[in-house]
């Protein structure tokens, strides 16, 4: 433990010296007038932005509430894209056949630009909740069903070989060898794909929202607002961060041996 | 409570895992041609004997190995053990594989309680079986360690603990000891020789090295350079316990010089042909 915080110690101090450096430039630049003030402000414009859409919201929502809108799309969106694809995904990898038949479809839409493929799913389905959900499960979907298609066809078929040795049955095997032998992979596959979901939100909020974090920096850019909008991306950037370092550890838990 | 500590051994003379290898022949079909990979081996081992393979490689040993486990079927011939044919993996047939086949997101006693739970061999709950295993080995304190915090030798040990949780009749061995260095290899072996005489279960062994199938051996089959056919058997009568001692004396030498004069011409032939 002490000595992986020893070895850590110095990547933690450079990544601290680069952020430290990073803001010093923001705070010099904004403070000396170098940059307009109307398209960069300075640290405290963009803190006083979050303040006040903390505590008295912006256009009728408080952030968190823009936050908690924008996450629960998320989540419920790439929640349903890894309920189907991770089962998908296994069946594509244990099959050459379900590969051969559902590989085209997927490999069609995947380099779609999500905006493309938005305005076809807001005539099908309405400039309501369910374009969104639509357009961002689309956007989860292929990169966990990749990965997962890949993790399968990486275990090590001696595995397998051991389970069938011991007596084990197709549910087993499928159940107790494949899932975990494929798992950190997967895992790996669902941050890749969450971080592209989260690429996706701002595209996914643009019509007919009225809340979400996305939402509100497309708003306030129409206005020229640039503290609510670097505010807003600052916000993004964060939650993205604590996502992402949520299904680290979602992983870690559910998969001890990776330790 | 009583807790039973031991792995519930059969002292009488065994009775299962009577091997008959009856005429196989094993035939690969790649793009372009047929590889005959074991070509009419035929052989028997009696309950509780002690057999190995030894051939150079590429003759064919761990293919006829992995007919006899099920995992490969014979294009002719068959495989019969107590009387029934092979044509699947089953867990009366425990098998131990070079390396790394420990399941490496379990912990070491769920990796032994695997076979027992799943098949349902065993004499009592899967975990206790396991833990009986792990005593064994003399590995208890890693009850809950995960297979990568052990060493090489360890983990072989666990893998023939999980083999052996099963209670098979006969234990396939592939190479599993290839991995391990020579200090480590030679105390694998006394220890597999002295869990086999408590056991009493018939073993296969597949190795290319000479040394290691006479000091393990009641009978060294020894296989030929593709196709693979068994060529010649050497019986080896040296006394057990063996042991350090065992490889100095003369009659070692002379069984060891026997295996090596055949191993030698067909690593040979095995040799020219690859320079063809």
């Amino acid at each position: 433990m002490m000595e992986a915080f020893r070895r850590n110690r110095r990547s933690y101090l450079l990544s601290a010296g680069s952020v430290s450096f990073m803001l010093l430039a923001w705070v010099l630049v904004t403070s000396t007038g170098l940059a307009n003030e109307l398209f960069l402000p300075g640290p405290q414009a963009i803190w006083d932005a979050f303040v006040k859409a903390a505590v008295k919201g912006y256009q009728g929502s408080t952030l968190l509430e823009h936050v908690g809108v924008s996450l629960w799309r998320i989540l419920v969106a790439f929640a349903i894209a890894c309920v189907i694809g991770i089962p998908l995904g296994i069946l594509m990898g244990a099959s050459r056949d379900a590969a051969s038949i559902l590989n085209p479809f997927i490999e069609f839409y995947r380099p779609l630009p999500p905006l493309g493929l938005y305005t076809l799913l807001v005539m099908w389905l309405g400039i309501g909740e369910e374009s969104k959900l639509a357009l961002l499960f689309l956007a989860a979907l292929p990169g966990i069903i990749i990965t997962t298609v890949q993790a399968v066809h990486s275990i090590d078929p001696v595995y397998v070989r051991a389970a069938k040795a011991l007596g084990a049955n197709r549910a087993t095997i499928l159940r107790e060898v494949y899932l975990p032998a494929a798992g950190p992979m997967i895992l790996a596959g669902m941050r890749i794909s969450l971080g592209f979901t989260y690429t996706v939100l701002v595209a996914a909020e643009i019509v007919a929202a009225t809340a979400g974090i996305g939402w509100m920096i497309w708003d306030a850019a129409k206005f020229l607002l640039s503290d609510v909008v670097i505010m807003g991306l600052i916000v993004l950037g964060l939650t993205g961060i604590a996502l992402d370092m949520s299904m680290r550890y979602l992983g870690r838990l559910l998969m001890p041996w990776t330790r | 409570m009583t807790q039973e500590t031991k792995p519930h051994v059969n002292q009488n003379t065994p009775t299962r895992g009577h091997v008959i290898i009856d005429d196989v022949s094993i035939v690969f079909s790649g793009r372009n041609a047929e590889t005959t990979a074991v070509k009419n081996a035929s052989a028997e081992i009696k309950p509780g004997e002690f057999v190995c393979l030894l051939g150079p490689s590429g003759s064919g040993k761990s293919t006829l190995l992995n007919a006899v486990a099920g995992f490969i079927a014979p294009t002719s011939g068959a495989v019969r053990i107590d009387g029934e044919q092979i044509n699947t993996p089953g867990p009366d047939r425990g098998m131990v594989f070079q390396q790394h086949s420990l399941f490496p997101w379990k912990t070491v006693l769920q990796n032994i309680a695997f076979g027992p739970r799943v098949s349902g061999r065993g004499n009592s709950t899967p975990l206790h079986e396991a833990r009986a295993f792990l005593e064994m080995i003399g590995l208890s304190k890693y009850a809950d360690s995960y297979p990568k915090e052990l060493s090489g030798g360890m983990q072989q040990r666990v893998g023939i603990a999980r083999a052996l949780a099963n209670y098979p009749s006969v234990l396939l061995m592939d190479e599993p000891f290839g991995a391990l260095d020579s200090q480590t290899r030679a105390m694998m072996q006394e220890n597999l020789v002295s869990i086999w005489r408590e056991f009493g279960t018939t073993v296969l062994f597949v190795t290319h090295d000479v040394d290691e199938a006479v000091f393990l051996a009641d009978r060294v089959l020894i296989m030929s350079a593709g196709p693979g056919e068994i060529i010649k058997e050497v019986k080896v009568p040296l006394a057990r316990p063996r042991g350090p001692e065992t490889i100095a004396s003369a009659e070692f030498v002379a069984l060891r010089a026997a295996c090596l004069d055949v191993i030698r011409v067909e690593s040979l032939k095995a040799f020219e042909r690859q320079n063809e």
